[in-house]
């Protein structure tokens, strides 16, 4: 019998997790650099935003988002690359596994790594930073499709993306300037609307910008909606943003996926 | 489907490969190749470095594409798999020349989820055993040496319970003993009903292991032969030599024996310094290369 091609792919997610947690440098970067920033940033920025919200509130939410295209995006297309020069999926192109089977590991790894992360975020900047934890169960299960939703997206792009470095020395180099600069002109850093109009279009156009509006929308008060640039969380607009992503990546990951470099 | 019921597990006319170099130029790195291997024996690609071997089995093992000639594997075309790549794929095992990925998991770890992967994979504890990694069995993979590196991508290389198993150099920079260890296993496959294809430079691996023996020079296969019969080296003559005069004397016979006698009575007892040498494989095998 023919295996289950998702059963394969979340036994992929087990062992990709293992593979994970045995590389120390990965687990230092993924989850410990985060609060490191959360809390170098919460020392300095000690003001607050408004009454009772304080910018850790702000900034959680932008790191939050960030940590989603960091984990996936950025991960995945530095280490496929390097995946394809040690071989490890020329051995797997030579095995009856699905190409679906090994997207679904690595989306299993981001969402898995991801949970723990927010977990430490919010943990620390609870305890250290008095950060307000989502009040409502709406707040909390819109932060959970987030969450997946962003995982699922950020992984797909990754994985499209990786056809892009030739090999796993230059990956970083291609790949992190993209990271870094949507971070500044997605409000991850400074406050959205406070940027210029044509950085703020340019930023739509990508998933950071919407992830990290919609993190807001689960850390802020209810009435800071309005200090949005469209007045509004956009929660229908942040959805299909990023289906859209998610269904172009697909698209693009399952043409240009490469096992080898020829 | 005809040719399996014919018993022949790997059929190859006319293999055509050029890469391009911007330094070099074109370079036929497979020349016209016409191969048959039959279910159930060990068939050997024997060539220096760079005479085509892996190119040849890479385009066997579905990685590379062909620019011309006609390539059957179980029945199938590996560059025209479409929806049968799975039970293809399920159908045969890869071992590459060099990998070095999963490092951080160990052998059984690897072994049992790559069982995952086939429709009737055979049991890991057993190929782990088998493969003679029993006692590594729990060891991180980047702690193993060389040789059993090599025997992990075998175990992977079988545990689907492939009918053909490709080897792609297997042996190259083991120790002696682990060679002959590893031979023992790749015999043990065949007698157990598998089909190997290998490649190797080394001769004597091929001499050793394989049932029929394919020389492959310059991208061209120039002979295809039992080890015993290659290069006629089972009717080679015999190089007799002997010092005459203060001259070393040569002749070449088919009966050597009956030449010794007709020398001795001329010298009435011992010839000085007489030798009777039959070409080793070695000899015949360096003279097709044309490195003699």
């Amino acid at each position: 019998m023919k295996p289950n091609i998702i059963k394969v792919g979340f036994l992929r997610g087990g062992l990709e997790i293992k593979q994970f947690m045995r590389q120390r440098e990965s687990v230092v970067f993924t989850l410990l650099f985060p609060v490191m920033l959360l809390f170098i940033f919460g020392s300095v920025f000690k003001g607050d935003l408004a009454p009772e919200v304080t910018f850790t509130q702000y900034f959680v939410a932008g790191m939050i988002a960030s940590g989603l295209v960091n984990t996936g995006f950025q991960q995945l297309a530095i280490m496929i690359p390097i995946e394809r020069d040690f071989g490890t999926l020329k051995r797997l192109r030579g095995t009856p596994v699905s190409p679906i089977s090994y997207f679904i590991g690595k989306a299993v790894l981001v969402f898995v790594a991801m949970i723990v992360q927010v977990g430490a975020l919010m943990g620390f900047g609870a305890a250290l930073f008095g950060l307000d934890l989502p009040n409502t169960t709406e707040r909390w299960l819109r932060f959970a499709w987030l969450i997946l939703l962003g995982s699922i997206c950020s992984t797909i792009l990754g994985i499209a993306f990786s056809a892009i470095p030739k090999n796993g020395r230059g990956a970083s180099a291609v790949v992190s300037p993209i990271v870094i600069i949507l971070q500044f002109f997605s409000g991850v850093f400074f406050v959205f609307s406070t940027l210029p109009q044509w950085m703020q279009q340019f930023a739509a156009l990508f998933p950071l910008k919407w992830l990290t509006q919609g993190m807001r929308s689960v850390f802020l008060p209810e009435s800071f909606a309005t200090q949005e640039v469209a007045k509004s969380w956009e929660i229908p607009q942040i959805a299909i943003v990023l289906l859209i992503w998610t269904v172009v990546g697909t698209i693009l990951a399952l043409k240009t996926f490469k096992w080898s470099d020829k | 489907m005809v040719n399996e019921l014919a018993g022949v597990a790997i059929s190859v006319r006319g293999l055509r490969k050029t890469y391009t170099s911007k330094a070099n130029g074109p370079k036929n790195a497979v020349a016209g190749i016409d191969l048959d291997v039959k279910a159930g024996e060990i068939f050997a690609i024997l060539g220096p470095n760079g005479a085509g071997k892996t190119t040849t089995v890479e385009i066997l093992e579905g990685y590379r594409d062909r620019d011309g000639g006609e390539v059957k594997v179980l029945g199938q075309d590996p560059a025209k798999l479409g929806n049968n790549n799975w039970s293809w794929r399920n159908r045969i095992g890869i071992v590459l020349q060099s990998t070095n990925d999963s490092q951080d998991l160990s052998v059984s770890e690897t072994v049992n989820h790559f069982a995952n992967y086939y429709s009737n994979p055979r049991d890991p504890e057993a190929v782990i055993h088998e493969v003679g990694l029993a006692d590594k069995a729990k060891a991180r993979i980047q702690t193993l040496s060389g040789g059993q590196r090599r025997r992990l991508d075998v175990a992977l290389g079988i545990i689907g319970n492939p009918e053909i198993l490709f080897l792609d150099e297997p042996t190259t920079g083991f120790d002696p003993e682990a060679r002959r260890a590893f031979w023992d296993l790749i015999r043990k496959l065949r007698d157990e009903g598998t089909t190997i294809l290998l490649t190797t430079h080394y001769l004597d691996e091929a001499e050793a292991l394989a049932d029929r023996v394919a020389v492959i020079v310059d991208g061209k296969i120039i002979e295809v032969s039992t080890p015993e019969n290659l290069g006629g080296r089972n009717t080679a003559k015999a190089r007799i030599s002997w010092l005459e005069n203060g001259v070393k004397q040569e002749l070449e016979s088919d009966f050597p024996a009956a030449e010794v006698a007709k020398l001795s009575s001329r010298f009435g007892g011992e010839v000085p310094e007489l030798t009777v040498i039959r070409p080793s494989l070695e000899d015949i095998y360096l003279k097709m290369i044309g490195q003699a």
